[in-house]
């Protein structure tokens, strides 16, 4: 069994009458051979490392390498604390908590890269804790993420430097929104057009980093795009459909990322690195 | 690149290339060296040059030549812990010519021995040294790697081919180096499945085998 696209893979699932997550892992186990069990607990310590990453970031001020970013979980974490029970809040402290997390030398899961390490675990954290699923569930719905960020490294990249942060944030966002349909029980139709429509909306977004670290804009984009995944997901789940389908959005992505011009590809030479401020940021750290 | 190049490496943050992809190219200079390191100089080059405080390419390259994993917390602190251990480092911005933005020159020194190893990191965390001493090569730590010095004599290749089929040892990549004709040579040989160590101390006694590094898959 394999899949090069995510029409493929949403037909094996549909043929196979299963969910996308379960292609995802027979088609890993398969590749790799490595029993289905095997590969699970590989999953399941990814899952471990970014309930732990939260968590790290959520509880104490991080201290990043480039001292840009550092307070913004913990200060959502304060705002949220009286506004119990809401989603999305949850999973923008989150996915601030994991990218902090990064940004200050601590352990994340890159996926699909660092810079947009927050999204998906936010997402998958969030969504699993409010439907109350276990463990194994929200372990499943990585698979789910994988498979479709899979797809996307092998067709278009998933790199900054080759296709702007539509390629990082972007297929993050995305990728979570595939996952939090998973864990809503919505049917593959569903995670694909999630997918989709999240990352339809993410087309164009440029990397352009502040003194080239992985701070300024990348941290609070990772809490902006995993409200945007959610936003994807339950427009999917409401029945919403993308019309663009899901591998001519990929396409898409890979056409804007050829025609973005270096100087928006990770090269810090312009966008927000280049503003007087930016300047003045990346001035002060080269010394 | 399967799934968990996906959703993975567990690495130490903020970057794949200037952090993770650090911390490999230094645990390949420590397992080429293999000696104590008193001393280390790290040149870096473009844009490690620009930002190696910032992304902690420092502290990664350091944890990498303590023995440290790219998803090691100690790598955070690598450089007190280097100073703890008695390691002296140094750290430089060079421009070396016609080399990947992100390059970088480690110099290793012992009492009696020194190393220079160069690689690149190329994205993603994947790395490729790109030169060791003055020697070209090209070594990406993917596979179970050898790297032999040898003498350059004709069918000294052949016996070292024919010693890892004994062992049932398949190669997937080989490259022959030498200096100068007839001088010493050296192969790097990557292969299918890890090497046990009878076969690399076999290696290590022969003849015209002068060192042997193994250099298990990052
Ligand atoms: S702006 Fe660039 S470095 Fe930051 S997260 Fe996006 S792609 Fe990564």
């Amino acid at each position: 069994m394999e899949y090069n696209s995510i029409q493929e893979l949403l037909e094996l699932a549909l043929a196979e009458e299963t969910t996308i997550a379960e292609i995802v892992l027979k088609v890993e186990a398969e590749e790799s051979e490595l029993s289905e069990a095997d590969v699970k607990a590989r999953m399941l310590e990814n899952l471990k490392v970014m309930q732990k990453s939260i968590k790290a970031g959520r509880e104490k001020k991080i201290e990043s390498a480039g001292g840009l970013v550092g307070e913004e979980a913990a200060k959502m974490s304060d705002y949220i604390a009286g506004r119990p029970g809401l989603l999305y809040l949850q999973a923008v402290t989150d996915a601030l908590a994991v990218a902090e997390v990064n940004a200050g030398m601590g352990k994340i899961v890159a996926g699909p890269t660092a810079g947009s390490s927050g999204i998906v675990p936010a997402v998958v954290v969030a969504t699993g804790e409010q439907l109350g699923k276990s463990d194994e569930e929200m372990m499943m719905s990585l698979f789910t993420a994988s498979g479709l960020g899979y797809v996307v490294s092998r067709k278009a990249t998933l790199a900054g430097a080759a296709g702007g942060c539509q390629a990082e944030c972007g297929v993050g966002s995305a990728m979570a929104a595939g996952a939090a349909v998973e864990l809503h029980g919505g049917t593959p139709e569903m995670v694909v057009h999630a997918f989709a429509l999240a990352l339809k909306n993410l087309l164009g977004l440029v990397c352009d980093p502040v003194a080239g670290l992985v701070e300024v804009p990348c941290v609070k984009r990772n809490g902006f795009s995993a409200s945007h995944g959610l936003t994807a997901a339950a427009m999917a789940l409401a029945g919403i459909k993308s019309v663009i389908p899901p591998d001519e959005v990929v396409l898409a992505m890979t056409e804007i990322g050829d025609a973005l011009p270096a100087s928006l590809k990770e090269t810090s030479k312009g966008g927000l690195a280049v503003t007087p401020t930016g300047e003045k940021i990346a001035c002060r750290l080269r010394k | 690149m399967g799934i968990f190049d996906v959703m993975g490496p567990i690495m130490i943050g903020p970057s794949s290339s200037h952090t993770a992809g650090a911390a490999k190219l230094g645990r390949m200079a420590r397992l080429l060296f293999q000696r104590e390191i008193e001393e280390v100089d790290i040149y870096f080059h473009g844009s490690f040059a620009d930002t190696y405080q910032g992304h902690g390419t420092d502290r990664a390259v350091i944890g990498g030549l303590l023995g440290y994993l790219p998803d090691d917390v100690r790598i955070r602190n690598s450089l007190e812990n280097a100073e703890e251990l008695g390691l002296k480092f140094k750290f430089h911005t060079v421009n070396l010519r016609n080399v990947h933005p992100n390059t970088l020159m480690i110099e290793l020194k012992s009492k009696d021995n020194s190393l220079s190893v160069t690689g690149s990191s190329v994205g993603g965390g994947s790395i490729v040294i790109t030169r060791i001493d003055n020697t070209k090569v090209r070594m990406i730590g993917q596979l179970p790697t050898l790297w032999i010095l040898h003498k350059d004599r004709p069918g000294e290749v052949g016996i070292i081919t024919s010693v890892l089929g004994n062992y049932r040892l398949n190669i997937a990549y080989m490259q022959v180096l030498r200096n100068k004709k007839g001088d010493q040579g050296s192969c790097i040989i990557e292969l299918d499945h890890k090497p046990n160590k009878y076969l690399i101390n076999y290696l290590e006694n022969m003849d015209d085998i002068k060192q042997v590094r193994y250099l298990p898959p990052l």
